[in-house]
């Protein structure tokens, strides 16, 4: 468990969060190399399959990072989002998954430090949390770090 | 449509528990309009019950199928190159789906994976509202187009009764009282006198009462 290095999925939308990951690149913000990016057209094209998959792949904590609440691109997509992670985090607890393990975040595509920021703060969440209970299962309790590969 | 609702993956993993492969079968039809079991839905369950059971330390195999429709036998015939490599059988659809899976399938288990809850029309998105029961003798063409057997706590042929309060029906507020759209409707109509005509009893034979009901059509049926 002291080795555990968590495997986060980041559903990152296009306009704004991906954005903003490319500014803390450049402004040389450092954060978790634990984060996938999967990138979006808008954080609302994310669908529940996306996220339980994602868990069911072994992830120990996913996220969804969209616009600033106001400022989709698409209106009110962020909003969508929100909604839905609220929905999928339920159906999490009745899987037995605890539903911090899933989280939606908001940030503008200037926001560099905030993603940063988000990933690190996820990251340092989840490694407190522990491997998710299908990570563990899929890959042993001993051999956690053995995941990067099947995701 | 038939609309349902999906049944607590507790209840759902203790009908599977005793068996190793499962086929999980959805359907194209009213189920997947009101997301319940759908493609989708199909996809989210077998996630679901695979973690679920991961988690427990049981090993289900969950294979997956949508049907155009479940209600239909000529589609349910698509599910005889898989039956045979499965344990029992897990159906998303309707309690109609369910029951034709089983009247095709003799020898294979049959589970419902939702609660089929009734006919209904869509209020907006993600809200659905009975509008409907199947009664046999359709009067909305008396009531101004709004179904007081559907939407009445009390099924009154003569409403409203004393507790409609301000549109509202007594069991809720959030419960539109029938009789008072019927009136908003009639009103609306210019057909105000249709109001105080009497409606005799209803004769509930045709809605069910005379037992299971069955449409033959003879120019159709083999």
């Amino acid at each position: 468990m002291e080795n555990f290095e968590p495997v986060i999925v980041a559903f990152c939308c296009h306009y704004c969060a991906y954005t903003a990951a490319d500014m803390a690149g450049s402004q040389r913000l450092a954060y978790p190399a634990n984060v996938k990016i999967i990138r979006v057209p808008c954080s609302s094209k994310v669908d529940a399959l996306h996220l339980v998959k994602a868990f069911e792949k072994g992830a120990d904590g996913v996220y969804v990072a969209g616009c600033l609440e106001g400022d989709c691109h698409f209106k009110n997509g962020n909003a969508r989002a929100a909604r839905l992670v609220e929905n999928v985090q339920k159906y999490l607890d009745e899987i037995g998954i605890e539903r911090e393990r899933l989280e939606m975040v908001m940030m503008s595509a200037g926001m560099g430090y905030r993603f940063a920021q988000a990933a690190t703060e996820m990251t340092e969440k989840i490694r407190k949390l522990g491997p998710s209970p299908i990570h563990v299962a899929l890959v042993g309790k001993e051999n956690t770090s053995q995941l990067t590969g099947i995701i | 449509m038939i609309t349902a609702e999906r049944k607590p993956l507790e209840e759902l993993i203790e009908y599977l528990k005793p068996f190793k492969r499962v086929l999980l079968v959805g359907c194209n039809e009213c189920v997947t309009v009101c997301a319940a079991g759908g493609r989708k839905e199909v996809g989210l369950l077998a996630s679901g019950l695979h973690m679920a059971m991961l988690k427990s330390g049981t090993n289900v195999e969950i294979r997956e199928h949508t049907l155009e429709r479940q209600c239909d036998p000529e589609y349910v015939n698509e599910l005889v190159s898989m039956i045979d490599g499965v344990d029992a059988v897990m159906s998303m659809a309707c309690g109609c789906g369910v029951q034709e899976i089983a009247r095709r399938f003799k020898d294979k288990p049959v589970f419902p994976a939702v609660n089929t809850k009734f006919m209904g029309a869509s209020e907006r998105q993600g809200v659905w509202s009975e509008r409907c029961q199947g009664c046999g003798d359709c009067l909305l063409g008396q009531t101004g187009g709004v179904c007081p057997i559907a939407r009445c706590a009390k099924q009154l042929m003569n409403g409203p009764c004393g507790g409609s309060t301000g549109g509202h029906c007594e069991i809720g507020d959030d419960v539109d009282c029938a009789w008072a759209l019927i009136w908003e409707r009639l009103k609306a109509l210019g057909q105000e006198e249709r109001f105080v005509e009497i409606t005799p009893a209803k004769d509930w034979r045709p809605g069910g009462g005379a037992g299971p009901r069955k449409i033959i059509r003879e120019d159709l049926a083999e």
